[in-house]
């Protein structure tokens, strides 16, 4: 077995017959994954790209759609998660959608205004940005006097990134939640344009920190099914190992995140610790605490130092297993977990959820599995999944994760194939790869295209904080002001990730 | 059993000991074994007419200087994402991987690689800053779009292992109650303004820490249609520290740096002994 991607195909659609190719494949149990817009070289007129997957172990399908002078149909009516791709793409490629339900800016929030679309052909525009205060919305009824608007942010207490959250409410009651997010949208998409591929694995790393294999793992998988390059089997086996001690202190932060939010201090400090250990076994083994620099286009740069690794996880374990027993006896921190953040299986698959978020609300989906790449499909990889569909189970998918991790990083370190490490990766001028790979949060997607001196002429990055954003405010609606940081940190989001 | 648990996490949380490390700044095992820092740069090693490093180095922290009868090239470490491709890059070992973290700089030029050490000069200390302060510091970090990756060691520092508190030195919710500004991020046209903010409601003396290459000088990111290039053109910056991210060791050394409580260990963009300053005491 190699490390060949899986063969992607691609349809050519026109914009009329859009909505019904659309409601057919819903129809057939497909789920839409998401769209973009790029401007093929030499060319003003934008190209779209959905991408959907047809359901498990079969390839993710593309359309392409030439729109030319005409509005596409807006898609969001059947399938809601694409509504904020076709907002974004407005803003960023100035293709506006027909029949969008909520023709608003996304990426640009209130108050930005940007001299031209930045991802059009030319030259770079200028942003501004003026704040523009939170809408109080037009209320009715004898209670209206008493709702209370509370914006907080961008910049908000502790170490945190940096978003805004509006809060309609009243005494406890949250009535309304709308986040802003885009505060950090750095157009890091665009800062990938004109880089040589092998130099875009740099910047994948630095678009969400705590997701830098993940992001790389995408990036160069869609490299690699543009080259159509064979990674040697050891480095994809290495790659499910830097991949698993990835999620592994994610999650170990994840637990330790969430005991603050329900004080349960000594928990939070034990979590944090053993984030610590987590991190600090990263450091050795591969030079940086977030597991920088070892997954290149092709395969890995050099091997990292295994030696201590198999005894680190021992101890890991050891104190996890612990851990883990006392959480889960833990009735002060359970009874703000149980029915706290409820996200039904319906909603979680219309608005897009994924990763540990659609798999605690009953969706048995997972990208290492259902869209395999690397060596998942050689090594014993286990599904967690709940249907609690609150913020426990959203914890209990995660606990879960981790000894899964653990478990797959014991089977690489066991069977690890000797061979080399690195394949020549070239993808050719004019080329096009898609690339996935399922990070801590979710299914992360690079959509790749080269320009025809071989450099990168455009890079769409899906972030599984893109679509878990989408999905989190509603789960607010409705509920209260106490569990808010609660069902925030269950739902593990990062900001940079959205923003991009 | 679920009255018992809270006792029990009392009685778990003793037993698990301490978990501090002894690292204080300075000797002692900071726990960061294995880690590869800022390469080195042998410029004897430097051969003429190679550009291997200058193309693999994405955030241009190394370029070719202007004046080459001086040296041929530039190594900024205010730029360096320490990705190590140069290393990797560099036919003749002129640039070598290392552990050096400790980045922390007053000024600066002191990231910039030269042949001779700097003079201390930009190292005279702020008097002040002990007098007001004491020994405590109070912290308002503004993510101003970072990766998130400097975010994961800050919020490290209050782990169990290296017990920020334990320095006196505390993040604050309000930039009222702050000290220290510690800006992450090359700084997005949006978060502009918000920082610009935060940096008018802090009370006098203040001070403003460039936390990470993005910060520094942008890094990887800045630039662009949506970022500026860190924090040099927008506020008074009192430490630069670089990394991508800087691991809680170097963010400690650096805080205690501002503190007057710990040297400066770069200078001409070389990790030296610790500068003893007779005069100081770092204690």
């Amino acid at each position: 077995m190699t490390g060949a991607p899986l063969a992607v195909t691609m349809q050519d659609i026109a914009p009329a017959e859009l909505s019904a190719r659309c409601a057919a494949a819903l129809g057939a149990g497909a789920r839409m994954q998401f769209m973009y817009a790029w401007f093929p070289t030499g060319s003003d007129a934008p190209e779209l790209r959905y991408v959907l997957h047809p359901g498990r172990g079969q390839t993710p399908h593309i359309w392409r759609c030439r729109s030319g002078a005409e509005s596409p149909p807006s898609l969001a009516p059947a399938a809601p998660l694409l509504s904020w791709y076709e907002r974004e793409t407005t803003d960023l490629c100035g293709v506006a959608f027909r029949d969008q339900p909520v023709p608003d800016p996304l990426v640009l929030l209130p108050g930005a205004a940007a001299e031209r679309p930045p991802l059009m052909p030319g030259p770079l525009p200028h942003l501004s940005y003026t704040p523009v205060p939170l809408p109080m919305p037009d209320l009715a009824g004898t209670t209206r006097e008493d709702v209370q608007l509370l914006p907080f942010g961008p910049v908000r207490a502790d170490v945190l990134e940096s978003t805004q959250l509006a809060f309609y409410y009243i005494g406890e009651a949250i009535l309304h939640y709308q986040p802003r997010l885009f505060f950090k949208h750095r157009g890091m998409e665009k800062r990938f344009e004109g880089l040589s591929p092998a130099l875009g694995t740099v910047l994948a790393e630095r678009v969400s920190g705590v997701g830098s294999v993940a992001h790389a793992l995408a990036y160069c998988h869609a490299l690699e099914a543009a080259s159509r390059c064979e990674v040697p089997s050891r480095a994809t086996w290495l790659r499910v190992l830097l991949a698993e001690l990835e999620r592994l202190y994610n999650h170990l932060h994840y637990l330790g995140y969430l005991c603050h939010t329900t004080t349960l201090k000594v928990g939070e400090a034990q979590g944090k610790y053993l984030e610590e250990l987590a991190k600090q076994v990263n450091c050795q083994i591969s030079g940086s605490r977030l597991l920088r620099g070892l997954v290149v286009p092709g395969g890995v740069r050099r091997e990292p130092t295994l030696l201590t690794l198999a005894e680190d996880l021992v101890r890991i374990e050891h104190e996890l297993r612990r851990y883990a027993d006392q959480l889960a006896a833990t009735s002060s921190h359970l009874d703000r977990l149980i029915t706290t953040g409820v996200l039904d299986r319906q909603l979680a698959f219309d608005q897009g959820a994924t990763g540990p978020v659609e798999r605690a609300s009953g969706i048995d989906r997972d990208s290492r599995r259902d869209q395999p790449y690397g060596a998942y499909d050689e090594l014993p990889l286990s599904v967690a999944v709940r249907d609690g569909c609150d913020a426990h189970a959203r914890q209990q998918v995660r606990v879960e994760e981790i000894t899964h991790s653990i478990a797959l990083i014991r089977a690489v370190l066991d069977g690890l194939p000797e061979g080399s490490l690195r394949a020549d990766c070239r993808p050719p001028p004019g080329g096009e790869g898609l690339g996935w790979a399922e990070t801590p949060r979710g299914t992360a997607y690079y959509a790749v295209h080269l320009d025809t001196a071989g450099r990168l002429a455009r890079v769409k990055i899906k972030s599984p904080s893109f679509s878990n954003w989408r999905v989190f405010p509603y789960t607010v609606h409705g509920t209260n002001m106490m569990d808010y940081a609660i069902n925030e940190a269950s739902f593990g989001l990062t900001v940079a990730g959205c923003d991009r | 059993m679920a009255m018992k648990v809270i006792p029990l996490w009392t009685l778990y949380g003793l037993a698990r000991g301490k978990a501090t490390t002894r690292w204080c700044g300075e000797d002692a095992e900071p726990g960061q074994a294995g880690y590869l820092g800022m390469p080195r740069f042998d410029q004897a090693k430097c051969q003429q007419g190679c550009r291997e490093c200058v193309d693999t180095c994405l955030p241009g922290a190394i370029t070719f200087c202007p004046d080459a009868s001086k040296q041929r090239l530039t190594v900024d470490y205010g730029r360096c994402v320490v990705c190590q491709l140069c290393v990797e890059a560099c036919p003749t070992g002129a640039l070598t991987s290392s552990t050096d973290w400790a980045f922390g700089s007053r000024r600066r030029e002191d990231l910039v690689w030269t042949r001779a050490a700097a003079s201390t000069d930009g190292m005279t200390l702020k008097r002040e800053i002990r007098r007001v302060f004491g020994r405590s510091l109070h912290i308002r970090h503004v993510d101003a779009g970072s990766c998130n990756g400097c975010e994961s060691e800050l919020q490290a520092l209050n782990n169990p292992y290296y017990n920020l508190h334990r320095f006196g030195v505390f993040f604050t919710p309000s930039p009222r109650f702050a000290d220290l500004l510690l800006v992450t991020g090359p700084v997005t046209y949006a978060m502009r303004g918000p920082l610009l903010e935060a940096y008018e409601a802090m009370p006098d003396p203040r001070f403003v820490m460039a936390a990470g290459t993005c910060a520094v000088s942008g890094g990887t990111n800045g630039g662009g249609y949506a970022c500026d290039n860190g924090l040099e053109e927008l506020l008074p910056v009192d430490v630069f520290l670089p990394g991508c991210p800087p691991n809680p060791p170097a963010i400690i050394h650096a805080l205690l740096m501002l503190l007057q409580r710990s040297p400066q260990r770069v200078q001409g963009g070389q990790i030296g002994p610790a500068d003893e300053h007779p005069e100081d005491d770092y204690a």
